[in-house]
């Protein structure tokens, strides 16, 4: 995995793709064939990364089924290589996609980091996803558990980290990977819209560009958000997949509801340009061990919390 | 002295809406439920010269096309004639499909063993006759039965149970009573219909509004608020009627079970719905 030009991993500007896929529920070699026409289309031009969206490849709500439909993250990502090879030969490229998966026999809400060389797939980063939704029409945990870390890995693109839906509205999560180092923030999602009462968006999808560009621009990242689109059961997933800079621009977004591919160009020294002018990554660098050493936060303390239970 | 600026509370006006948005998304919930995961394209729907049904058919139109949208109008002897000729100003605004089923005879052919029926057992058997016709119509047609029930009445358990409200899909459900007005005045639906006093239409001088006890206007703005959480006391406080606040929330109290599907004994490890959880698009 050679880093994309000669200064090193992410010093150089990057071609990205998001596929906003709406898949049919529950059909997942179907829609691992669809996926196949995409990457032909994305393949037409140069492609350095694709992003797809959370459970891209089943649908989202799958309740009991999703002990069917959960794979482990190498035979995941085998399919995606292979699909990716099968349409655009031995072109290498990255992806970066959701899925449920099988880690013997516990389940996790994952994302999958792989790099594509030759007919090769070659896993990253698997992320599992630590905030899962389990209230109103959530109901994740019920069926999935918890991711317990939040990693940070390098790719030929520079430092990146993924975070699946919920797990970025925690201030604090994006707050950790930027400390940790990443530069993107790969954000896969599956978000329910709702909220008509008033205003030109969905209520949620007004609060979803608000964490993401306020984020983006507190942290210096881009932000790649892929987010699954369509009906399930009533219940409208919003699509809305968009590149926020790491001023907090957008770069590219897409409508509502439909099956989309968003490309937008990502430039790295926009990180430090940004992160000059607005140096609060660095401030906070400076500041955070005394906010996380405080005593009077509620973390547990050999074995205890605060309260000491 | 500087200017006060006072912060506004959410007061007791009814829920608004952007009509425009609504209508733009359940346009792309009824594409996609029809079309896409049934593979239909063509969508039944009972008009009743009323404005949720009205509201149905020209949303159903916008989605799926005039040519596919299949209106029946299920009159009885005693239904009010204006009804006929209001759900008549939908099919000619929107060139949809019609026909006049009168249910009269299948309703008779019933309660001719039941002399002593009273109104709402009457009521009951026309709004079961009634969907039975849908049914088979959609059967007949090749078109999926599209619902017009919306969240106000819903909420208040004002709809035959496992009559108005078995089609597979519905499109208002999640909408208020008012939210349907203003959905119903962008979509242009005429006026006639918007302006009238709603009514199940299955009694003589019969009206929503008079059953309840309550106007929409007064339960929609409590239900709002209830649903998120407020406490009766809260309600009160925030300029509600007593009355009003305990009126409704005994309806939606009393009503719970009319929202579920039937109660079914336990017995296993893998009773449907309850251990053998499946999603309804799976």
């Amino acid at each position: 995995m050679e880093p994309l030009g000669s200064e090193g991993p992410g010093a150089r500007p990057f071609d990205l793709a998001i596929v906003q896929t709406k898949p049919r529920k529950g059909r997942y070699g179907e829609n691992l064939d669809a996926l196949r026409e995409v990457f032909a289309q994305i393949g037409e031009r140069p492609t350095d990364l694709v992003v797809l969206p959370e459970a891209a490849l089943t649908g989202y709500f799958l309740e009991g089924a999703v002990y069917e439909l959960a794979l482990a993250a190498d035979n995941f990502a085998t399919d995606l290589a292979r699909a990716w090879c099968g349409v655009n030969g031995g072109r290498a490229v990255d992806i970066a996609c959701g899925f449920y998966e099988n880690f013997e026999g516990t389940y996790y809400n994952s994302a999958v980091y792989l790099h594509v060389e030759g007919t090769a797939a070659h896993v990253l980063h698997v992320h599992r996803k630590l905030f899962l939704p389990t209230y109103g029409v959530f109901d994740e945990e019920r069926f999935l558990s918890r991711g317990r870390r939040l990693q940070t890995f390098e790719t030929r693109l520079g430092r990146a980290a993924m975070l699946i839906c919920e797990d970025i509205w925690h201030s604090i999560v994006p707050t950790v990977a930027a400390v940790k180092g990443a530069r993107l923030l790969i954000v896969p999602s599956a978000a329910p819209g709702r909220g008509v009462e008033s205003g030109d968006e969905l209520a949620s999808v007004v609060r979803w560009r608000s964490i993401l560009q306020s984020t983006a621009a507190e942290h210096g990242v881009y932000i790649v958000y892929a987010g699954l689109a369509g009906f399930e059961g009533g219940k409208g997933m919003t699509g809305s997949s968009c590149v926020v800079d790491p001023w907090g621009g957008i770069v590219v977004a897409a409508p509502l509801l439909g099956a989309f591919v968003l490309r937008a160009q990502i430039d790295p020294r926009e990180i430090d340009l940004a992160r000059a002018t607005l140096p609060l990554l660095g401030d906070l660098r400076a500041v955070l061990p005394d906010l996380l050493l405080d005593e009077e936060l509620p973390i547990p303390r050999g074995g205890r919390d605060a309260a000491g239970h | 002295m500087l200017q006060v600026i006072e912060g506004q509370g959410r007061g007791a006006a009814p829920p608004s809406l952007n009509a425009g948005l609504a209508a733009r998304w359940l346009e792309a919930f009824l594409r996609d439920e029809i079309c896409e995961r049934r593979s239909i394209g063509r969508a039944v729907v009972g008009l009743s010269g009323g404005v949720d049904s009205a509201v149905t058919a020209f949303l159903c139109a916008r989605a799926l096309g005039p040519e596919n949208v299949h209106a029946i109008r299920m009159p009885y002897a005693a239904s009010n004639p204006s009804s006929l000729s209001d759900a008549r100003s939908v099919v000619e605004a929107l060139g949809i499909v019609e026909r006049t089923i009168e249910i009269t005879a299948a309703v008779d052919g019933y309660l001719q063993f039941e002399p002593d029926a009273d109104a709402r057992r009457r009521g009951n058997v026309m709004a079961r006759v009634r969907m039975l016709i849908l049914f088979d119509q959609s059967a007949k047609l090749d078109a999926l039965p599209v619902g017009t029930g919306n969240k106000t009445e819903r909420l208040l358990g004002y709809f035959t149970w496992h009559a108005d409200d078995t089609p597979p899909v519905n499109p208002l459900g999640d909408l208020f009573k008012t939210q349907v007005w203003e959905l119903a005045r962008y979509l242009g639906v005429p006026q006639a219909l918007v302006d009238k006093a709603p009514s199940a239409d299955l009694e003589a001088d019969q009206t929503d509004e008079g059953d309840l006890g309550i106007t929409y206007a007064r339960a929609d703005a409590i239900l709002a608020q209830s649903l998120v959480g407020y406490s009766d006391a809260q309600l009160i406080e925030r300029g509600f009627a007593a009355d009003d606040v305990r009126l409704v929330r005994r309806r939606v109290e009393g009503t719970h079970w009319k929202r579920h599907l039937p109660t079914t004994a336990m017995l296993t490890n893998t009773a449907i719905n309850e251990f053998y959880l499946r999603p309804v698009d799976f």
